[in-house]
């Protein structure tokens, strides 16, 4: 990975929550390196601090949210703090973003032809005329039958898979160096979830767009992405290349995740689960986040966290079991 | 499962139609097609899963066979007797017999009311007055699904959303039904709660017997919790067969595009010139003449257009298409 060039380096990210009850570790200490070009996966279960990493890269962390250590560097440039203004100039035009629901995420009253042109006319000084041809342009790269008619359409008008391309056209509009796109497809019927795929993987191609794709389905990981990192409890569990992660899940908790999804091509009278249930962010255990539920734990693992270790290059791996590999996470 | 022979008829359907008024234009009624002319039956004992893209008309269907809904035209037969236009009294009986599970584990638990009385509901509501005997029933049916007795007087905001799915199937099993609809009951869960809970229902079915309609867009959880399968698209029935066959050898071509469409969790298969299902999903208040799949479909050819196809058996499988696959 480090001999590519990355256009998003994150390192070490701390994002917490303050809450009456105490301080929510949400996203706890998370690396994820961005190389040009490439779709890096996000995946994990619901609570595992996937969405607040993307809220965090995105600057819309809000109260009682906080960064509260690490940095995000985008382009060779620190864009951890900076100021709401400063972030503007760079949302929508060099980072962007994409929501799981494209309903509540498009304005209702206003066309999506005028949202995806304001897009534009707030980052470049062009002519609304020119902007308009380059909405039309981005509607056909989508594939959005009929441009110059849904131009006027407003959201309800449209279906679910039509607004999921109207805010992918809308995010590419400005050709990003990162899209972040969270669950973009979980909304979706499965036969419009393929062709968003499919769009999604094409445009960053022929863009040269980064794509981190956050999701819980590891269906759509095999899928597209080139990289993937594994969440669990506000950490990175195990990182590795898409294919080394599917051929040999190194964490008990990649493994277990692997054997519960229902497979198509074999027959099985019972489920593997992984018992229990995500422990409660407020009262991790004192060792491994994952040791309550790991069917592998030892004493120590109650007792200590442990580190990122490298098992073969490029694939990192939070387990005791792996100790011998280089410590990624240098502490 | 090999008790299923002899093969007995529990719930049947005959030409049910279900249109949902949607107010007038241009003078006109409009209505939304939701299911239409759909015949099928349910053994006892198996799991039928219904699958389609939202808006196929599934969960209505499903409601439609627990009289939930009241359907336009056709009929419904449970155990061999018509329940379509038995007044409530009389139907209270069946009522009983026929339970669902909801898809939002959330939505589907009155936040005001405790587990106690959750599952304890129904018990009262079909005679069981006794309040010992109730509590004692709760408890037992809380163990059934795992869900410890010590929060017998919890309120559902203190569960998790596997908890509470587990709730909502103890209150269906609380009257020892014989039909239980599920509907998209993991959909909202994660992976690994997914796993359990689905290992919960095929337990509590091969202890108690009970027949499960399964409403499902997940392909992956159908192919493994359902004996048979029956694919719909826009209100109509594509294809009816036993799992294993209809997975392996699809004569629908929706049910090939269906199984090609989702995202294998191996990057091996992983590949550019899949082919996919072009557009999107036609209007259910103006469906497409004849086939409703011909506007989507590559195969389709002049009589698709025209005339709707009607039921064929080829090897024990129902398909309606006029130019099936090759088996």
């Amino acid at each position: 990975m480090c001999t590519q060039t990355l256009v998003l380096d994150i390192r070490n990210l701390k994002s917490h929550f303050f809450t009456a009850k105490g301080e929510v570790p949400a996203v706890d200490g998370v690396s994820i390196q961005v190389p040009a070009g490439k779709i890096i996966g996000l995946v994990g279960e619901s609570g595992c601090g996937k969405s607040m990493t993307a809220m965090s890269i995105m600057g819309l962390l809000r109260y009682p949210g906080k960064i509260v250590d690490g940095t995000i560097t985008l382009d060779g440039r620190d864009i951890t703090h900076l100021r709401p203004k400063e972030l503007a100039k760079i949302r929508g035009n060099e980072i962007s973003m994409i929501f799981q629901e494209p309903m509540t995420s498009l304005n209702p009253v206003y066309p999506v032809g005028r949202q995806v042109q304001e897009a534009i006319l707030l980052h470049q000084k062009i002519p609304k005329e020119e902007a308009k041809k380059r909405v039309l342009e981005i509607f056909r790269a989508v594939g959005i039958p009929e441009p110059e008619k849904r131009y006027h359409s407003y959201p309800h008008q449209l279906s679910g898979g039509l607004r999921q391309r109207v805010m992918i056209g809308m995010a590419m509009v400005c050709r990003p160096k990162v899209m972040v796109a969270d669950e973009p497809t979980t909304a979706l019927d499965v036969t419009i979830e393929a062709q968003i795929l499919r769009l999604m993987k094409q445009l960053c191609d022929e863009q040269g767009t980064s794509i981190i794709l956050i999701t819980h389905n590891l269906g759509v990981v095999a899928e597209i992405c080139d990289y993937v990192y594994v969440m669990y409890a506000g950490k990175v569990m195990e990182q590795a290349e898409t294919f080394s992660l599917f051929e040999q899940a190194c964490h008990p908790y990649t493994q277990g995740l692997l054997q519960s999804i229902p497979k198509l091509d074999e027959k099985v009278e019972w489920l593997h689960t992984i018992k229990g249930v995500v422990p409660n962010l407020l009262h991790l255990p004192k060792g491994c986040s994952f040791c309550t539920r790991c069917s592998q734990a030892g004493r120590r693992c109650f007792e200590e966290q442990p580190g990122l270790y490298e098992t073969i290059q490029g694939h990192g791996v939070r387990c005791f079991q792996y100790e011998s590999g280089v410590r990624l996470d240098g502490e | 499962m090999e008790n299923k022979n002899p093969k007995k008829i529990l719930l049947e359907a005959r030409n049910l139609v279900k249109e949902f008024p949607i107010g007038k234009s241009k003078g006109r009624l409009q209505a939304v097609h939701a299911v239409t002319d759909v015949s099928l039956s349910l053994y006892e004992g198996e799991t039928l899963a219904l699958v389609g893209e939202s808006g196929c008309g599934k969960s209505t269907l499903g409601r439609l066979l627990i009289r939930l809904l009241e359907p336009t035209s056709g009929q419904i037969l449970f155990d061999g007797e018509d329940i379509t236009s038995l007044d409530e009294a009389a139907f209270s009986c069946y009522r009983k017999q026929m339970q669902i599970i909801f898809q939002d584990p959330y939505a589907s638990l009155n936040p005001r009311m405790s587990v106690k009385k959750i599952i304890g509901e129904p018990l009262s509501t079909h005679g069981m007055k006794n309040k010992k005997e109730r509590e004692a029933r709760v408890k037992a049916l809380m163990k059934e699904v795992g869900i410890a007795e010590e929060f017998y007087n919890r309120y559902p905001h203190q569960f998790s959303g596997g908890q509470r799915q587990r709730i909502g199937i103890a209150r269906a099993i609380a009257l020892n039904p014989k039909l239980i609809i599920c509907d998209e009951p993991v959909s909202a869960l994660d992976v690994s709660i997914q796993s359990q809970v689905l290992n919960l229902l095929k337990g509590l079915q091969m202890r108690y017997g009970l027949t499960y309609l399964f409403i499902s867009h997940d392909l992956s959880v159908v192919k493994f919790i359902a004996d048979r399968v029956c694919v719909m698209f826009l209100g109509n029935i594509c294809e009816v067969g036993d799992t294993e066959e209809l997975y392996q050898h699809p004569l629908h071509p929706y049910t090939r595009f269906l199984l090609n469409a989702i995202p294998k969790a191996d990057p091996r298969l992983r590949s550019q010139d899949k082919e996919l299902l072009a557009g999107e999903l036609p209007s259910p208040v103006h469906p497409p003449s004849g086939c409703r799949f011909h506007t989507r479909c590559p195969y389709a050819k002049g009589l698709c257009r025209q005339k709707v196809p009607e039921s064929r058996q080829i090897g024990g499988r129902q398909v309606f298409c006029h130019f099936p696959l090759e088996g």
